[in-house]
């Protein structure tokens, strides 16, 4: 009966499981583009550079030379590979340089890096637009994209660095351009030049040095256990960081937009509430009558609520299920081929360091979680029919 | 003669702390099993609300109603329904069949509510619809379904858990004159041939030639009885 109910009006419920579908769509679409454009933040931070965690020499992060660099063991290396058993480690000598060709200069970042445990931590080798990666032995560097413009560089040409060496030293060198990297992120694009690690310390004399392990985690929920287990183990002469504590900007961004998305989500949750309520105020009116001459008849209170529950879980059920099923080759699509912007707002995205990309996440909480809230919000509201049925008067029910 | 309705000074008043208005007032009523009895009067008489206390809609202020012995002011809510649903059998003014119920479901439904398993109940819409002469509307929905037609199977419904009596209020006046009259036809055959009790609160001057006792309410009060007169010249 309840089934045969829902389509007495047919298009109130339709209107109504329209309502719930369209905000099982966007509640989706909304949570999943957050996710997927936070993910991305972090990814293209985290994932092409920064690494989950990092090891300095204590005081290197605030004081970020070379003179705060450390020595590169194998033992140190083993014990935080115990502790880190399915994810990957690479050390890097990282400082700032003068970088130049012709007539033209930009103070850069010079990354060394192991070519060979990079590609196993981080994925910086997908970043590789033109030309190939570095090897061990090369005496060559990788420009990112924007450097590569400003220097008016291109592949085999030569870029000359400038810079101060460990304890002092004078460092200067010529290497030719293997490849141009391409990263997301403006911060990371208009400035980093990767070279071998082998051929930075010579660079700087710093000779068996690195400025930081970079660890891969593979499972993030494990972030702070194994950050806390390498910390303890390594001691007070290494800080350990995540890339919380070395992005808070990312973190605080991610944070504020956060806040901004549930405000939304309210909102839209609130005209969810107002379309299911007023289908059901519409019910209520229409069916005054008989439910009024059921409980006349003898339809116990509790029957007829029960029966009402059951009309709205049909067609909560049924527009969350419509709902999920389109919404999930949409954000499946979106993910494949995300939002990208173009023009003036892609620029403002890329000034505030952001890269102007809107891919969604096509994580399974997100389907289940927005589905069961509107499931619950329209369950809620269905407890109203069953206060006016419980409160119901047939003889007052049955005057028209 | 087996009693089946007996109030005892039954009152219902409105706005009694300002200014009370007595729907029905100090009302006496006893109605035997195999009644046709009609309740007439002006509107505004007392005569719905009568009716509703009688059927455990509502309650009287003042006075108790024993239906078949059982004191029905005495019972819960609760305890109301599940009476009504066992022992009154109601025919509404408008029908007030389940619009997306067939007829069959229509009347099968208040039998689901009684428990009776699924035999039980086809022999007994069967039987019923042969009783009001549409067994070939059984998978007719309401709005296939004149008013008569509706009204008849309205009745059907009434009559599908054995109730003890049958209210009927203004049962004719949405009706046709033909529908009316095969309408009281049926109620009629049913009375005497199943001796059910029928009681109807009614304007309709065809029911009221059809009733075996008529009451006339006014003011909340029984001004007249034909059972009354008939029994006082009985004794005359």
């Amino acid at each position: 009966m309840a089934w045969k109910n829902i389509w007495r009006n047919r298009n109130r419920t339709m209107i109504t499981m329209a309502s719930i579908y369209f905000a099982v769509i966007l509640s989706v679409l909304a949570d999943s583009l957050q996710d997927g454009v936070f993910d991305n933040l972090i990814k293209n931070m985290v994932s092409y550079y920064t690494g989950y965690v990092q090891v300095h020499k204590t005081g290197y992060w605030d004081e970020q030379v070379l003179d705060n660099s450390f020595e590169s063991s194998i033992r140190t290396e083993a014990k935080i590979i115990s502790l880190n058993e399915t994810g990957g480690l690479t050390g890097r000598l990282e400082s700032f340089v003068l970088a130049s060709s012709n007539d033209q200069t930009k103070g850069s970042l010079l990354v060394g890096i192991d070519p060979e445990n990079e590609s196993k931590v981080t994925n910086l080798k997908t970043k590789l637009h033109e030309g190939d990666f570095i090897k061990a032995d090369d005496q060559s560097v990788l420009l990112s994209e924007g450097l590569a413009e400003r220097l008016n560089l291109r592949l085999t040409d030569t870029i000359v660095l400038l810079g101060q060496g460990y304890h002092g030293a004078t460092a200067a060198g010529k290497y030719p351009v293997k490849g141009i990297l391409k990263f997301g992120t403006p911060a990371m694009n208009d400035r980093t030049v990767f070279m071998p690690l082998k051929a930075s310390q010579d660079l700087f004399q710093a000779y068996g040095m690195i400025t930081s392990y970079i660890l891969l985690v593979n499972d993030t929920e494990q972030l702070n256990t194994i950050s806390a287990a390498v910390k303890k183990s390594l001691g007070s002469n290494y800080e350990v960081m995540t890339w919380e504590e070395m992005l808070p900007d990312i973190k605080q961004h991610i944070e504020s937009d956060s806040r901004n998305m549930k405000f939304i989500q309210g909102i839209l949750y609130l005209l969810i509430c107002f379309g299911i309520f007023g289908t059901l105020l519409m019910m209520l009116e229409e069916r005054k009558i008989e439910m009024g001459m059921l409980v006349a008849i003898g339809m116990k209170k509790m029957q007829l609520a029960i029966l009402l529950l059951l009309e709205s879980l049909f067609t909560l059920l049924s527009g969350c299920i419509f709902g999920l099923l389109t919404s999930i080759p949409l954000v499946y699509y979106l993910k494949l081929n995300p939002i990208k912007l173009s023009g003036d707002a892609a620029e403002a995205y890329q000034r505030f360091g952001f890269e102007p990309v809107f891919p969604t996440s096509s994580d399974p909480e997100i389907f289940l979680n927005q589905a069961l809230v509107v499931l619950v919000i329209g369950l809620v509201l269905s407890l109203y029919p069953v206060y006016k049925v419980i409160r119901l008067d047939p003889i007052k029910s049955m005057k028209r | 003669m087996d009693t089946v309705i007996d109030a005892h000074n039954i009152s219902k008043v409105y706005n009694r702390n300002t200014i009370p208005v007595y729907a029905v007032n100090n009302v006496h009523l006893h109605l035997n099993r195999g009644e046709f009895t009609a309740l007439v009067g002006p509107s505004g008489s007392g005569k719905t609300t009568l009716l509703n206390m009688i059927g455990g809609l509502d309650k009287p202020d003042e006075g108790n109603i024993f239906i078949n012995g059982q004191d029905i002011t005495a019972l819960s809510a609760n305890e109301l329904i599940d009476f009504r649903l066992r022992n009154i059998g109601f025919v509404f003014q408008s029908f007030n069949l389940i619009p997306v119920l067939t007829a069959k479901e229509n009347v099968e439904f208040i039998m689901q509510l009684q428990k009776m398993d699924k035999k039980d109940r086809d022999e007994r819409v069967l039987q019923l619809f042969q009783q009001i002469e549409m067994v070939d509307k059984l998978d007719e929905r309401p709005s296939r379904l004149s008013g008569g037609q509706q009204q008849r199977v309205a009745v059907a419904r009434a009559l599908a858990t054995k109730p003890q009596f049958i209210l009927a209020d203004e049962p004719t006046a949405n009706l046709d004159s033909k529908s009316a009259s095969n309408l009281l036809d049926i109620m009629a055959k049913l009375n005497k041939e199943e001796n059910i009790t029928f009681l109807f609160s009614t304007h309709d001057q065809r029911v009221i030639d059809r009733a075996r006792r008529v009451i006339t309410l006014v003011d909340g009060r029984i001004i007249n009885d034909t059972a009354a007169v008939s029994t006082a010249h009985q004794q005359a």
